[in-house]
């Protein structure tokens, strides 16, 4: 009786009833668009890479690297390229000034102290921050920062230090590059705040502590490796932003670290040089490949760490 | 109401002497939801008295509402009183962190905080600022009392994320006797961990009494009966006027009279294992 129900029953097909084509396609598309952004990038970086045997076998490596002296395009060059790192350094310097205690400033308040709807409000604004265009920033540092300097320029300090700055400064385009950071380090930070588990606050509640000691001694500490991270994120994003040290810091390549001079960072230097004048093969073309390769490396590096904290940040937690 | 009933009882018995604390029409509510019906007890002094009951019934809303833990959630609200040594903790005029620093806490969850050994159990004391004369003293007394300090004491300045669920947890509570704290707060401190660190606890438990009122939480009724001078049972019922689940204390009485004689069915079936 039952082998015979068992044989009427419909035969189970378990083969595919077509070779769904169409999924294959998709899957392969996914695929191309994942693999090509990464072909693409190896490629930048090879462009960016590859005319630096050319350009070490006309400049000596010694020089490029050894001197301080930054004047490529006159009739006797010289390629000291730790002046316009320098530059770079300077600039970033005085935008980490402003950035690093107003971004944890801003990260602090938002995870612990603000309510729900000063949170609800402020954090998408400063998300929306992030996508300011460069330009815009650059125009206040050079329509608003700059005159505002020159006018309070505390001219009581002693030596070189108390000259106002001109139109062109390092601590107008730092200032200003500071405030673009801003949000960068404070939402990052923010994150990693807020991933701090409640029981390690309820705990530190628990002993008496008080909101501000639950979040300097306790939330502060155990959220470092993720705070670190965006502040060297907030320093890679300084360091390769070009508009507003184009825009703000001059062209004149000082090396200096003072904030009311003219630097010219490696980024202004690219972002002046490579235009439409430029002919190609001459040694100043060369120039703008070695010093991108440079600054490529250097943003490289300060991403690296900043990925490798975050990740030893969630290690600890989850 | 029974729970009215039973709590003079209980006072006439020992009334002698006060309460190190005390709950009077204690309602919690988180938004709309009435977690806790109208808790009145006593926590005597140099006892354990353990809450228990089965899960949603508010015990542990009632244990968080005694240092003012509940304060953290932005929706808990709370009528009635908690009295501490005669003061009601909820008068607008008190400091929670004051309350706080008074009566101590150990989670459910061992909770130590990123940082070595020794800063784990000298943190209350940094941000209270006790004066102490040696804190690696004050640190090595709170470890020993802890029953920790053997195993640790070669290892201060190690992680506290090194010691096993059961070490954390005498840790942290190292870490709340560290304040010298008069009342500890524990909220189902041995539900994350083994039979063997459970007994741990238990007989740091039973030593602590000699200097501090503790009140437990726990979902282990052998736990409450071996470690717990009194016991309050706390159940969940339906609230008469919109149908949602409340808790409420049915009877609070001696540990023994509970568990062996007690005065509601509710009770005996729970404490003989007959239901939740």
């Amino acid at each position: 009786m039952s082998t015979t129900t068992r044989t009427d029953r419909p035969s189970v097909v378990l083969v595919a009833q077509s070779s769904r084509w169409g999924e294959k396609l998709i899957q392969f598309w996914l695929g191309f668009c994942a693999i090509a952004s990464v072909i693409i990038t190896v490629g930048i970086v090879l462009a960016l890479f590859s005319p630096l045997p050319e350009f070490f076998s006309r400049v000596d490596f010694r020089e490029f690297f050894s001197t301080d002296t930054w004047a490529p395009a006159l009739a006797t060059p010289s390629f000291g390229v730790w002046n316009i790192v320098v530059g770079t350094l300077n600039v970033t310097m005085y935008a980490l000034i402003v950035a690093l205690p107003a971004g944890l400033g801003a990260a602090i308040y938002l995870s612990e102290f603000a309510g729900r709807r000063a949170r609800k409000v402020l954090k998408p604004i400063l998300e929306v921050l992030e996508g300011v265009p460069t330009v815009a920033y650059g125009i206040f540092a050079f329509t608003f920062v700059t005159p505002l300097l020159r006018d309070n320029w505390p001219t009581w300090l002693p030596g070189d230090l108390g000259d106002p700055p001109g139109i062109f400064s390092a601590g107008a385009a730092g200032i200003v590059l500071g405030i673009m950071i801003i949000p960068t380090v404070a939402s990052i930070a923010e994150d990693s705040m807020s991933a701090v588990p409640r029981s390690l606050r309820e705990g530190a509640y628990g002993l008496g502590s008080t909101r501000m000691q639950v979040a300097t001694k306790v939330v502060v500490p155990a959220a470092l490796s993720g705070i670190v991270a965006g502040f060297v994120l907030g320093v890679s994003r300084a360091i390769g932003e070009t508009m507003v040290v184009l825009l703000a810091a001059g062209a004149s390549p000082n090396m200096t670290l003072m904030p009311n001079e003219s630097v010219l960072p490696m980024t202004a230097f690219i972002g002046r040089t490579a235009t439409g004048d430029i002919s190609a093969g001459t040694d100043v073309y060369f120039t703008i490949f070695a010093v991108g390769a440079l600054l490529f490396t250097m943003t490289f590096v300060m991403n690296m760490i900043s990925i490798a904290l975050v990740r030893r940040f969630r290690e600890k937690y989850e | 109401m029974t729970s009215q009933t039973s709590t003079d009882a209980f006072t006439d018995t020992r009334g002698h002497v006060p309460p190190v604390m005390a709950t009077r029409g204690l309602n919690v509510y988180y938004g709309d939801f009435h977690a806790v019906d109208d808790v009145n007890l006593d926590f005597n002094r140099r006892e354990v008295t353990a809450l228990i009951g089965p899960s949603g019934c508010g015990k542990s809303t009632v244990l968080r509402s005694l240092n003012r833990m509940n304060d953290l959630i932005p929706s808990a609200r709370i009528e009635g009183e908690v009295t501490y040594h005669g003061q009601n903790i909820y008068q607008p005029k008190i400091d929670p962190i004051e309350v706080r620093r008074r009566i101590g806490m150990v989670f459910q969850k061992p909770n130590p905080f990123p940082k070595s050994i020794f800063d784990n159990v000298a943190y209350g004391p940094r941000v209270t600022k006790m004066k102490v004369d040696s804190m690696s003293d004050l640190v090595e007394q709170s470890l020993r009392r802890a029953a920790l300090w053997d195993e640790v004491k070669d290892n201060l300045k190690g992680s506290a994320f090194g010691l096993s669920g059961g070490q954390q947890q005498r840790l942290c509570i190292a870490r709340a006797i560290a304040t010298s704290p008069d009342v500890i707060l524990l909220d189902e401190p041995c539900s994350a961990l083994d039979p063997i660190a459970t007994a741990a606890i238990e007989d740091l438990m039973t030593d602590l009494k000699q200097e501090y009122t503790q009140i437990i939480v726990t979902h282990n009724m052998q736990q409450a009966a071996r470690i717990s001078d009194t016991t309050a049972f706390f159940t969940a019922g339906l609230d008469q006027d919109n149908g949602k689940r409340i808790g409420r204390l049915v009877e609070y009485n001696d540990t023994s009279t509970i568990f062996n004689n007690p005065a509601e069915k509710s009770t005996e079936d729970y404490v003989s294992g007959r239901f939740g």
